[in-house]
């Protein structure tokens, strides 16, 4: 059993990627063994209309199957009235959570705004994702760079927030242990392994990150699925151990929202 | 069949190359990786003096020393110094057991001084792979494009020549290789974005295409799932995984007598 917290609907800007098609996404994460996937939508990260953008997430993921594809609305805190698309989001549609792409929406986690949606979040009792990076930033396309979200702001608001649960997307790899190791202590700060690469790193993580903190997290469509689940052959781990990874720790995040 | 065309000794826990070694299989082995192609030593070295590229492959040569039957060695050369590189070509191919050259950012390729070693593998039979990267931040002074690896290979259509991670922007990369016939492409070292195998399957026929981790920076998991993943026929992934290398070193291994 699987739960991927890292899945995109939708067109990625600049290439078409062979599972951007919902239906083939949905049929290739089933054949996978995910139960479930945490879905945001790509059109969040240039489109002005969130909330046409997030309703067509909606309506994406209950045309597959409401059980397979959870959506994670995009939030754009330098939009206008952002707060409508969090109440939207909650209160229409609702969501467990929603989705920050900090890299596309040009502020850093150190704007007022930030915290005003943790504040807004842990009212709602949801949670945040936060997609520290999307692409490669050396293989972006030149009019369209971004670059990775500086996460050392987090670590000072979350005293305020230690009961909200954050989760960094693509954010694992070799640098930055420090940082992570303090973010984990700090709050409850969760980093999916779509990002993670180096030999047997999944070994190398866990001394620096607890099980208890890693999820499944593919970066599907725009990665290889494959890439993500043959991390877990990759690395020996004790089962125990890999079943929190793959969805034991998700599911205790929902069941505490 | 799995061969992997693009390791590395840096980065892999152990005191020794043997260490190291020993650990880099334990985890081929999970992968069902049967062999291993290993060039330069730890630590990373941009601009190598003869000296220390020398060190280099001696760490290499040692590590593939016990698993001769899992592992080759390219020899990593430095074409700032060409008589130097030249020599040390000799002494790791020519009379050593290395089976192509490994060439990365000391020099950009378009350069002169490359051709001395590429006419020098020819006579060697041996396989010359080219780091190449078209980063959208910028490239290092050395550090060689698609480009500049397309007029080094145009020069010596006889050569067997690979074009490191496909230029990192594979679709630009993909391009520019395209028209060459005897230049294959890496698959190794970036971000294991879908879509790649298949632009390339497409543009260059999936012989020219080679699985390749860049291990120990990468994993094994998220360079082999580009291939598994991709939307491709069976036979063109067992050509990808393992096929084409062993087709492109045939003649160098049959030249030294290796049986397979």
């Amino acid at each position: 059993m699987i739960i991927d917290v890292n899945v995109s609907l939708s067109r990625w800007p600049n290439r078409r990627l062979p599972l951007d098609e919902t239906s083939k996404l949905a049929a290739t994460l089933i054949q996978n063994g995910v139960s479930q996937a945490w879905a945001g939508t790509f059109d969040g990260l240039l489109h002005n209309d969130l909330a046409a953008a997030n309703k067509w997430l909606v309506d994406q993921c209950r045309s597959v199957d409401e059980k397979l594809l959870l959506p994670f609305g995009a939030i754009n805190l330098s939009l206008p009235a952002w707060e409508e698309d969090v109440r939207r989001c909650h209160e229409f549609h609702g969501m467990k959570g929603v989705r920050l792409l900090p890299g596309y929406h040009d502020y850093t986690l150190e704007d007022p705004r930030f915290r005003q949606l943790l504040s807004l979040l842990a009212e709602k009792q949801m949670l945040l994702q936060i997609a520290v990076r999307q692409e490669d930033p050396r293989t972006q396309h030149r009019l369209l760079m971004t670059k990775d979200v500086d996460l050392k702001p987090l670590l000072t608001l979350l005293s305020d927030f230690s009961n909200l649960p954050v989760i960094l997307l693509n954010a694992v790899s070799g640098s930055a242990v420090e940082l992570h190791g303090q973010l984990v202590a700090a709050g409850k700060v969760y980093f999916d392994i779509a990002a993670l690469e180096g030999l047997a790193g999944l070994e190398r993580q866990v001394q620096s990150l607890p099980f208890e903190r890693l999820l499944f997290g593919s970066h599907s469509p725009f990665f290889a699925f494959d890439s993500a689940k043959l991390k877990l052959q990759e690395s020996e781990l004790p089962a125990q151990s890999t079943e929190q990874i793959t969805h034991l720790n998700a599911l205790k995040i929902l069941r505490e929202l | 069949m799995i061969w992997d065309l693009h390791c590395h000794l840096n980065g892999i826990p152990g005191r020794t190359p043997d260490e190291k070694m020993a650990r880099l299989i334990e985890v081929a082995d999970r992968m069902q990786i049967e062999r291993l192609v290993l060039f330069m030593g730890a630590p990373f070295l941009t601009a190598p003096t003869p000296e220390q590229f020398s060190e280099q492959n001696d760490q290499v040569l040692q590590a593939i020393s016990h698993w001769h039957h899992r592992a080759f060695g390219f020899v990593y050369l430095n074409p700032e110094y060409e008589q130097e590189s030249l020599l040390e070509l000799d002494r790791c191919v020519k009379d050593g057991p290395m089976t192509g050259i490994k060439l990365w950012v000391a020099k950009r390729c378009d350069s002169a001084s490359v051709d001395a070693i590429v006419r020098r593998a020819i006579e060697l039979k041996a396989v010359i792979y080219q780091h190449t990267w078209l980063k959208s931040t910028g490239n290092l002074d050395g550090e060689s494009t698609p480009a500049d690896l397309h007029a080094l290979a145009s020069r010596h259509p006889e050569a067997s020549i690979i074009c490191g991670h496909t230029g990192g922007n594979w679709e630009l990369g993909i391009r520019t290789i395209r028209d060459l016939p005897h230049v294959s492409v890496d698959l190794g070292g970036g971000d294991p974005t879908a879509g790649l195998v298949e632009m390339a399957v497409r543009e260059l026929g999936a012989s020219r295409v080679l699985y390749g981790s860049d291990v120990a920076g990468r994993s094994f998991a998220s360079q082999l799932g580009k291939v598994t993943a991709a939307e491709i026929t069976p036979e063109e992934k067992q050509m990808i995984l393992g096929q084409n290398l062993r087709r492109l070193m045939s003649p160098i291994l049959q030249a030294k007598g290796v049986r397979l």
